[in-house]
């Protein structure tokens, strides 16, 4: 059953790519992205990885296009035709991809039990979680406690693509007279006012989003969760109101030094939770000290950091989002 | 069991046919059809999916994907929009 | 014998949704127009839901996961058809013709 799936899926991922590879026209190409992201989610899903499933599916499919679709507003609709030759390139690719799938005939079977990591790394995880910690998602357990160096470091990145994003808008264009985009009353920041069913609809669905968003945030220890796929949808919902209502009311209602405090509070967050560690005579990050009983201060440990890398990436998203959307007044 | 295998058949196919309507898709409007379709089968596909699994946590997912996709269209609506408002013309090819 | 209705019940829901979903992308894939193929894909997409939806959900009994699929099916139920409408009138609002039959006729004509 798995083998009929996952033909039907990468083949249709294979299609999609070479679609998105040969359009022209932008547009296209961005829309054809969001269908490679939903088959990769798909694909996620039947591989048994929920959690890597769900940001994909948060994250892809939803604030990628819309900030895409923002982007595009703002640039050209075609793309430029290059005329280079293109032999060099597509010799270096060939040579490339012929290594790759050299070293692969070393790699064990997908899925295969006599696989070193399945036999020494996996098990132990799957049986020390328990006594350690305590929670039944071993994922979020690695994310978030054995591996919490790893995600401190990617919390940093996102705050440092954030803040690359934002440096890059900052530059001042040169006032052009009569440009429509330009001007406060143009109608990407008036929103979609005009359509009275879907403002209905949306505003219908947005605080289910927000409660979704927050059960997913803090449900990440029980079953498919965290802190990313939080952030991402908390957003989704944020940029739901900026699209209905238009710019003015979703930069009033969270306005944009919130959002930097948003972006540079929740790594903050996550490192005082390392420090408050070291403070209480334990290691950097090292939740057990943070409680009497050591099981729960992982949990303790682990619920903070999450909130941390939720916070970070719900700000760091929405701070993108207002950068392409509200050119003019951010 | 066999239902659910029938049935996730059945979207798949569904699911290629709208592929190719995007890739060929004459004007935009036909490829932006083509991703809402894409979208709701592939929440389907994960519901049903995640029975045939006997997973029922999973659902999870298809419940954010339903409400993800609802903000991607009005996403290219207002796209469209703008674009209307600068540029008085038909989008084609 | 309660446990065999719902069984065909909802095996039959389920091939029919498989069934209505199958119409709408084949649908999707030969009509002529932008218009007629937003018909097939929106009316399908929401019946085959509902049906597909519903069989799983006489199959899930009372447990939690029924009362996720009914959210998911509330949600897709609310959002399927407005998305739809929101691209139509994009569609129209942007200059998008429908074909009439006047203008068949003239192509007609002029062959």
């Amino acid at each position: 059953m798995i083998i009929i799936f996952a033909v039907f899926l990468l083949t249709l991922l294979v299609i999609t790519a070479i679609g998105i590879v040969r359009a022209e026209n932008l547009f296209v190409a961005v829309m054809l992205t969001s269908i490679f992201s939903l088959i990769m989610a798909a694909n996620f899903f039947i591989l048994d990885a929920a959690d890597v499933a769900l940001t994909e599916a948060a994250i892809g499919a939803g604030v990628t296009t819309v900030i895409f679709l923002g982007a595009l507003s703002l640039t050209a609709e075609r793309e430029k035709k290059v005329d280079v030759s293109r032999g060099l390139a597509i010799c270096v690719v060939v040579a490339t991809a012929l290594v790759l799938i050299y070293a692969t005939f070393d790699k064990p079977r997908l899925g295969d039990p006599e696989a070193p990591v399945h036999q020494h790394v996996a098990p132990w995880y799957l049986s020390e979680t328990e006594t350690l910690i305590g929670i039944p998602n071993v994922v979020t357990a690695v994310l978030g406690s054995y591996r919490a160096y790893d995600t401190l470091g990617e919390v940093f990145v996102v705050l440092a693509a954030c803040i690359g994003v934002l440096f890059l808008f900052s530059a001042r264009r040169e006032k052009k007279n009569d440009n429509t985009l330009n001007s406060l009353t143009s109608p990407k920041s008036i929103g979609l006012q005009h359509h009275f069913i879907p403002r209905v609809v949306g505003r219908i669905l947005l605080p289910f989003i927000i409660l979704f968003g927050l059960y997913v945030q803090f449900h990440g220890e029980y079953g498919p969760g965290g802190g990313f796929q939080a952030g991402a949808i908390l957003a989704t919902g944020i940029i739901l109101f900026a699209l209905l209502e238009g710019e003015q009311r979703a930069l009033a209602a969270i306005p944009s030094r919130a959002l930097l405090w948003m972006v540079a509070g929740g790594a903050m967050l996550y490192s005082l939770v390392g420090v408050v560690g070291l403070l209480l005579g334990g290691n950097f990050l090292d939740y057990s000290v943070l409680s009497t009983d050591p099981v729960f201060g992982q949990q303790i440990g682990i619920i903070l950091i999450e909130l941390g890398v939720g916070i970070t990436v719900c700000g760091a998203l929405l701070s993108i989002f207002h950068a392409f959307a509200a050119r003019e007044n951010y | 069991m066999s239902m659910y295998a029938i049935v996730s058949i059945a979207i798949l196919v569904t699911m290629i046919m709208a592929l190719i309507r995007a890739l060929y898709g004459p004007s935009l409007y036909d490829r932006v059809l083509a991703v809402n379709m894409f979208g709701t089968k592939t929440v389907l596909l994960l519901s049903v999916v995640a029975f045939l699994y006997g997973r029922p946590d999973f659902l999870d997912l298809a419940l954010a994907y339903a409400l993800i996709n609802f903000v991607g269209i009005l996403a290219v609506l207002g796209f469209f929009q703008s674009q209307s408002s600068d540029q008085p013309e038909e989008p084609e090819k | 014998m309660m446990e065999q209705i719902i069984d065909i019940i909802s095996w039959i829901m389920l091939t029919s949704g498989g069934f209505f979903v199958l119409i709408g992308g084949i649908g999707a894939l030969r009509l002529p127009n932008f218009y007629t193929r937003m018909h097939a894909a929106s009316v399908t997409d929401t019946m085959g839901t509902f049906l597909i939806l519903g069989g799983v959900i006489l199959q899930a009994g009372f447990t939690l996961a029924a009362i996720k699929l009914l959210a998911i099916l509330a949600f897709l139920l609310l959002t399927s058809p407005t998305a739809s409408y929101a691209l139509a009138s994009a569609a129209i609002l942007s200059g998008l013709k429908p074909e009439t039959k006047a203008m068949l006729d003239e192509g007609a004509k002029a062959q």
